[in-house]
């Protein structure tokens, strides 16, 4: 028989449980949430403080939140963001929600990045973000006067690294959800729609007019997303390869994430380059401009004539109901801000 | 400031030498372990996932056609008395294409299954799983689940590239939205009997090509979009279907 004890002495962060939207719980699996990151309250306080701190960034004017802020659901209302030393990016700041909903964990418009905690690791370095790099921000992190007592708290150890920073953060970005918009109250029987807003849903999930619902949920996909990869008819010719670039595989040039249609009242602009600057863009894409490709998606109907040709009611409907995933509450949340 | 616990974390590791399972080594085993694993092809050329994305199968009806997304639904899988409730399988993605049995009786079983939902098990919206990768039908047309998401792309007439969904799901006639009236068009294939002598992978063949060719001769110029609310699309391809699987090696 062979055998080994060992003693130890560390600190227990206190467990946290997500306050899980009642919509998720009935209809979708459960979140992902990696058992060598489990969440807790230390964890998550310090995963905020990161997020808004711009001890992250080369020159300590960028943090995070700079491109992801809460009142913007956690995006900037910018077409590209602007990084540290004014250089921008080519891609769209993505808003941040329901993220441990994602459950092929493929983060960034061209699914990049496995895992949060390893999305994590690449604007500190990225010289369009916030140009740092992992071991000056560990220095620094290292010295600073609070944060090797809340890494004691959080992990039990002194000693922070880029592991630690990511599954904090990591941990913080789990508890961002969204599940409290009008119509969500409505699905709950909490409150009624109009009869534009109704017709707005019905188009959405009507085959032959939106039918939105193939890519972008649904009432039982309360996410508004699949998570997956499409291309949507934006062009015909690719600036950007999207996960083509990511996979070598000439039939995923021009496929980008779907976005969830949560929250639209606060992401302005739209797609991956941040192309429309409103609503109605969008949806007059979808109706009448849609380009051809070889790689469109075939839920794309009559690409030839342009869409499917909503008519100008269906537009301004398609709009109001698009309006009611809206989260309010999500925005205004306190405890997410710093 | 918070009060910090401290605990002390005592841990005894065990290691035996024999830990062997006797059934292994002393005992014949009574019962064995099946899969069912689903094959794809295009009479008879096989299909997987590398195939798609590319103008190479013809249709009956003479269209050339690319596949970009195919996943169906396959419920009450019976194998000798065990039945698995449903099956997702993705050919796109590569996933669930195997169904495991484990404690199968050896000898003469039979083999069946239900391609979609039947209307027993058709609730709209009660199935995680199947609600997280979006497969139900909206509820204006009667709610449930998809029974196939077939899309991709064809040569119309104008050898220029055209959208198809072959979305096949329980057909509903929706002439009148207030009384919406509908017909299961999920079907059961019966694989007959399977002679299982020893752990085993069991064969089901599927017959792409079939869903554009028997009864009904699929014209994708006419039948390609919006399907979903075709009553008659419906039944044609709930017709289709039932030349589409077979019974393959069992080795
Ligand atoms: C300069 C602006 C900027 C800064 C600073 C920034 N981001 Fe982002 N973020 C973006 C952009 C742009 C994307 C989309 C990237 C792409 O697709 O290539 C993105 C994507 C993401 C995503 C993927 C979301 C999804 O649904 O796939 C996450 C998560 C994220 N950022 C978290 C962070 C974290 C954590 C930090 C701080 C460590 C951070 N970001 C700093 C601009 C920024
Ligand atoms: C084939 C899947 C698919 C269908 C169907 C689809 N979309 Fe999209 N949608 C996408 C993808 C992919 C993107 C991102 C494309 C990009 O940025 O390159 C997107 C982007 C959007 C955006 C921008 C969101 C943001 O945050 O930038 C909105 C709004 C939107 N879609 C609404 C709709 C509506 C309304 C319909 C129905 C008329 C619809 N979509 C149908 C896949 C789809």
């Amino acid at each position: 028989m062979n055998c080994s004890s060992k003693e130890e002495e560390i600190y227990t962060p206190i467990p946290y449980n997500l306050e899980i939207p009642t919509l998720f719980t009935d209809k979708l699996i459960a979140p992902i949430i990696p058992t060598n990151n489990p969440l807790t309250v230390e964890g998550i306080a310090l995963g905020k403080k990161l997020f808004f701190d711009t001890i992250l960034s080369g020159d300590e004017t960028q943090s995070c939140a700079s491109c992801h802020n809460p009142t913007n659901a956690f995006t900037d209302d910018a077409q590209f963001s602007n990084g540290i030393d004014g250089d921008f990016g080519t891609r769209n700041s993505m808003p941040l929600f329901n993220l441990a909903w994602n459950f092929d964990e493929r983060f960034a418009w061209d699914g990049k990045e496995f895992s949060l905690e390893n999305q994590a690791l690449e604007p500190v370095s990225n010289p369009t973000e916030m140009n740092s790099d992992w071991k000056t921000v560990i220095e620094k992190l290292q010295n600073h006067t609070e944060y090797p007592t809340l890494f004691l708290q959080a992990f039990g150890t002194l000693t922070i690294d880029s592991t630690l920073v990511t599954k904090a953060i990591a941990q913080y970005e789990r508890t961002l959800i969204s599940g409290n918009s009008k119509f969500d109250q409505f699905l709950l029987g909490e409150t009624t729609l109009t009869s534009e807003e109704q017709n707005g849903f019905d188009i959405f999930m009507d085959e032959a007019r939106g039918d939105c619902f193939h890519c972008h949920g649904s009432n039982n996909n309360p996410l508004w997303t699949d998570n997956a990869f499409h291309n949507n008819g934006l062009d015909s010719n690719f600036s950007d390869l999207g996960l083509g670039a990511i996979t070598g595989d000439p039939a995923d040039n021009g496929k980008f994430k779907s976005p969830s249609i949560r929250n639209l009242a606060f992401t302005a602009p739209y797609m991956h380059d941040g192309r429309f600057a409103t609503l109605e863009e969008v949806i007059n894409h979808y109706s009448e401009g849609l380009q051809p490709s070889s790689t469109i998606d075939p839920l794309m109907k009559k690409v030839n004539q342009g869409g499917v040709n909503l008519s100008s009611k269906d537009k301004a409907d398609l709009k109001a109901f698009l309006l009611t995933l809206s989260d309010f509450d999500f925005i205004n949340n306190t405890d997410f801000k710093e | 400031m918070k009060k910090f616990a401290l605990i002390l974390i005592s841990s005894v590791l065990f290691f035996t030498a024999c830990n062997k399972n006797k059934l292994d080594c002393c005992v014949f085993p009574e019962t064995v372990t099946v899969t069912l694993k689903f094959t794809h092809n295009w009479d008879g050329t096989p299909i997987t996932a590398t195939d798609f994305n590319d103008f190479k199968f013809t249709t009956e009806n003479g269209e050339l056609v690319s596949i970009e997304k195919l996943r169906y639904l396959v419920s009450n899988i019976t194998l000798d008395s065990q039945i698995k409730n449903y099956n997702l399988i993705n050919i796109g993605e590569n996933t669930d294409l195997e169904i495991n049995f484990t404690d199968i009786n050896q000898g003469t079983n039979n083999l069946k299954f239900t391609f979609g939902f039947a209307d027993a098990d058709n609730t709209d919206g009660i199935y995680q799983d199947l609600n997280s990768v979006s497969f139900n039908v909206p509820e204006m047309m009667g709610g449930g689940y998809h029974f196939m998401q077939f899309d991709g792309k064809y040569k119309d007439t104008n050898n220029e590239d055209a959208s198809f969904n072959y979305h096949a799901i329980r057909a509903v006639d929706m002439s009148d939205t207030n009384n919406l009236i509908f017909e299961d068009t999920s079907f059961e294939v019966d694989l007959g009997t399977v002679e299982i002598t020893n752990n085993a992978i069991v064969e089901v063949k599927v017959n792409i090509a079939e869903w554009f060719k028997n009864p009904n001769t699929w014209n994708l110029n006419e039948l390609n979009t919006v399907l979903m609310p075709n009553f008659e699309a419906q039944k044609m391809m709930s017709a289709n279907g039932k030349t589409v699987f077979s019974l393959g090696d069992i080795n």
